[in-house]
């Protein structure tokens, strides 16, 4: 499990605390996490935490979280819970589905 | 029905050379497929809501793990995991306890759909992988997919999903997994999503269908790749104790014969059954039109069995416990102290209260848990609505063979109507056909009153009367007497009781005859005897007579002798 924390100041808990769900280092699942960073970087920097969940070495936390597709996106935090499948090459649906308010282009 | 779950591959039939199979376990499914689902291959169940899908996949994976050493993994897209054990309990299935026992995973898959979004390229590779996990961990051999249709509701992307499905078969096939896939029925083809695309080896439809208000549960095997089957519709049933589907006809007839005899409880019957009574194990049909003795022949038939310490049941669907009991005692049969003595138990249902399947699984039950030597069903032509109901012969075979096997003496009664020309037989030669001895009862109207008679068409395996008997009621039992032929009728009642004083008086005045004959006989010689000893007496006198005279005449001779010496000179 890898742990992308954002840089600079460290909370107890981020406002915003999300878990990818990937099978192996698939072109699906790098690109996934890429997207991932790029849009949590433009429109939450600094009040995110990633955690990453390889399937394949963590088979058993698959249902928990009730993963079918992969890459999953999943918002635990804030509730209620989100999920987002696919590789998150959409940034646009990506907020839409995360609920996140876009930081307006500068 | 305890049998079901021994691990013994004996009571599985032969399996084709080639495809191996692997029992389900399922008292009747395996006798159609021949030995069970393809092994190593998924197996398609289809059928509409609440037809019993996920009863047949648990079932399956249940019998598996507990009667064929095989671990199974359920993976639920409907129900959760807390609910399927429930539901399961009803059939005496503890999920909770074979998943302690590592013998079982359930993994509940969850898609909300509102929750979802998509964005991008995906596959299910999750699926894939909590799948794998739950078989690792176990080593399943068994997977159950119950209903993989619900993906269709919950991901946005079908073409995604068709695709990922078609993996996820030959994956299961991969792995030598025997898997049953469950979907709902489509209307103009047998899933609603084309799921028989994937799957397509084996494929079973389950239906359940109302007939006169009655449901009955049916399976079919609409599909069979390399194999042959059964390939009619079965009934099935849902009961306590899982699954049972009917074959029509039972694969094997190899029950075991009993030379023992027992008594009907009639002794007139006995007699006209080589003076024994039926076999052991055997089974008897009464056949009769309304009135001509039935219930009572069922009862004397039970009784008999409870006066040799016999436990017996007697399932009635036409009066209640009670009716027959004062209905028997004024005849003088006394049934209701058997029950007090725990020997019989009298089971009154109302027919239209289940379907034909329900009251099967009853006797079933009933039958194995108390173990009776003999049991009777009065009548059978009443658990069916329709006439010529073709299940009923199909329950009825199927509940025969049970019976035999189970060495119960088995007596049915069965309602004919009365047709214009003579033989009841003929409609009932459908049933009579398996049972092993056939009593035909019928009322002959006649001189103005209607007296019962009792014939044997059939009793296998013995030797018994082609006479027609005449049944009588009392208020101290029943019997039967032997009817009078004159000319060319039988007869019964009254003209049996007046012919019967006719013969009498006849023969009183042929023995007053004969005696009167006798008299005139030795009248007749006490004359001659009279005669002869006159006769002797005249010959007596006659004789003494001679003899004096002879006695004369010699004294005369004798004195003339010398005189005429002396005259006579040479």
């Amino acid at each position: 499990m890898t742990v992308a924390q954002e840089p600079g100041t460290r909370r107890a808990k981020p406002e915003w605390q999300l878990k990818l769900y990937v099978a192996g280092h698939t072109t699906k699942s790098m690109a996934a996490l890429a997207n991932l960073k790029h849009i949590c970087e433009t429109h939450l920097a600094g009040r995110y935490e990633i955690e990453v969940i390889d399937l394949l070495v963590k088979p058993q936390l698959a249902a928990g979280d009730q993963i079918l597709a992969v890459p999953t996106l999943v918002r635990k935090v804030p509730e209620p819970m989100r999920k987002i499948i696919g590789d998150l090459s959409n940034e646009e649906r990506v907020l839409v589905g995360l609920d996140v308010r876009p930081v307006p282009d500068r | 029905m305890a049998k079901r779950t021994q691990k013994n591959s004996g009571t599985q039939p032969a399996q084709e050379a080639g495809l191996p199979k692997t029992p389900t376990g399922i008292a009747g499914l395996d006798e159609i497929t021949r030995g069970g689902l393809p092994t190593g291959r998924p197996t398609l169940v289809c059928g509409g809501a609440g037809c019993g899908k996920t009863m047949l996949a648990a079932e399956f994976l249940v019998r598996g793990a507990t009667a064929f050493g095989e671990p199974g993994v359920f993976m639920s897209f409907e129900e959760s995991g807390a609910d399927l054990a429930a539901n399961m309990r009803s059939l005496g299935f503890d999920l909770v306890k074979l998943q302690r026992d590592g013998l079982l995973a359930i993994d509940h898959v969850q898609v909300e759909r509102s929750e979802i979004e998509e964005t991008g390229e995906y596959d299910l590779e999750g699926l894939f992988i909590r799948l794998g996990h739950a078989i690792d961990r176990i080593g399943a051999k068994r997977v159950v997919l119950d209903t993989l249709e619900a993906l269709f509701a919950g991901l946005p992307n079908p073409a995604v999903l068709r695709s990922e499905l078609r993996r996820l078969f030959h994956w299961l096939k991969d792995r030598g997994m025997t898997a049953v896939v469950t979907a709902e029925r489509g209307d103009n083809m047998l899933t609603r999503y084309g799921m028989e695309e994937y799957v397509a080896d084996c494929v079973l439809l389950l239906d359940q269908r109302i007939v006169d208000q009655v449901s009955t549960r049916r399976l079919r095997v609409v599909k069979y790749r390399g194999s042959s089957h059964g390939t009619n519709e079965y009934p099935f049933l849902i009961s306590d104790s899982g699954l049972s589907v009917l074959p029509i006809t039972s694969p094997r007839l190899d029950h075991p014969a009993y030379t023992e005899r027992v008594s009907t409880g009639v002794r007139g019957l006995d007699e006209m059954l080589g003076g024994q009574g039926v076999y052991r194990g055997g089974s008897v049909l009464v056949s009769g039109s309304a009135g001509t003795g039935k219930s009572t022949l069922a009862a004397c038939f039970v009784d008999a069995a409870c006066r040799r310490g016999e436990k017996a049941i007697l399932f009635v669907y036409e009066e209640s416990a009670p009716q027959l009991l004062r209905n028997m005692r004024s005849l003088g049969i006394d049934l209701e102290r058997w029950v007090k003595k725990g020997l019989l138990v009298i089971h009154a249902s109302r027919p239209a209260l289940h379907g034909l399947e329900q009251h099967l699984v009853q006797m079933y039950d009933m039958v194995s848990r108390a173990r009776p030597q003999v049991v009777a069903v009065d009548p059978i032509s009443n658990l069916t609505i329709q006439d010529a109901d073709p299940l009923l012969k199909a329950m009825l075979v199927r509940l025969v063979d049970f019976l035999k096997y189970e060495a119960v003496t088995s007596l049915f009664t069965t309602l004919t109507h009365e047709g214009s020309h003579g033989p009841e037989l003929l409609s009932e030669i459908g049933v009579s056909s398996m049972m092993d001895t056939w009593v035909v009862l019928s009322n002959h109207e006649y001189n103005g009153e209607r007296t019962r008679t009792v014939q044997l068409p059939k009793s296998r395996g013995m030797a018994h009367s082609n006479q027609v008997r005449e049944f009588v009621f009392s208020d101290h039992g029943v019997d039967l007497v032997d009817v009078f032929v004159s000319g060319q009728r039988v007869l019964t009642g009254a003209a049996r009781q007046a012919q019967q004083a006719r013969q009498a008086a006849e023969s009183l005045w042929r023995e007053r005859e004969h005696a009167h004959r006798l008299q005139q006989l030795a009248d007749q010689r006490r004359l001659l005897d009279a005669q002869i000893a006159g006769l002797l007496a005249e010959a007596d006198a006659r004789e003494a007579e001679l003899g004096l005279t002879i006695e004369r005449e010699g004294g005369r001779v004798a004195a003339a002798a010398p005189a005429a010496r002396k005259g006579a000179p040479r």
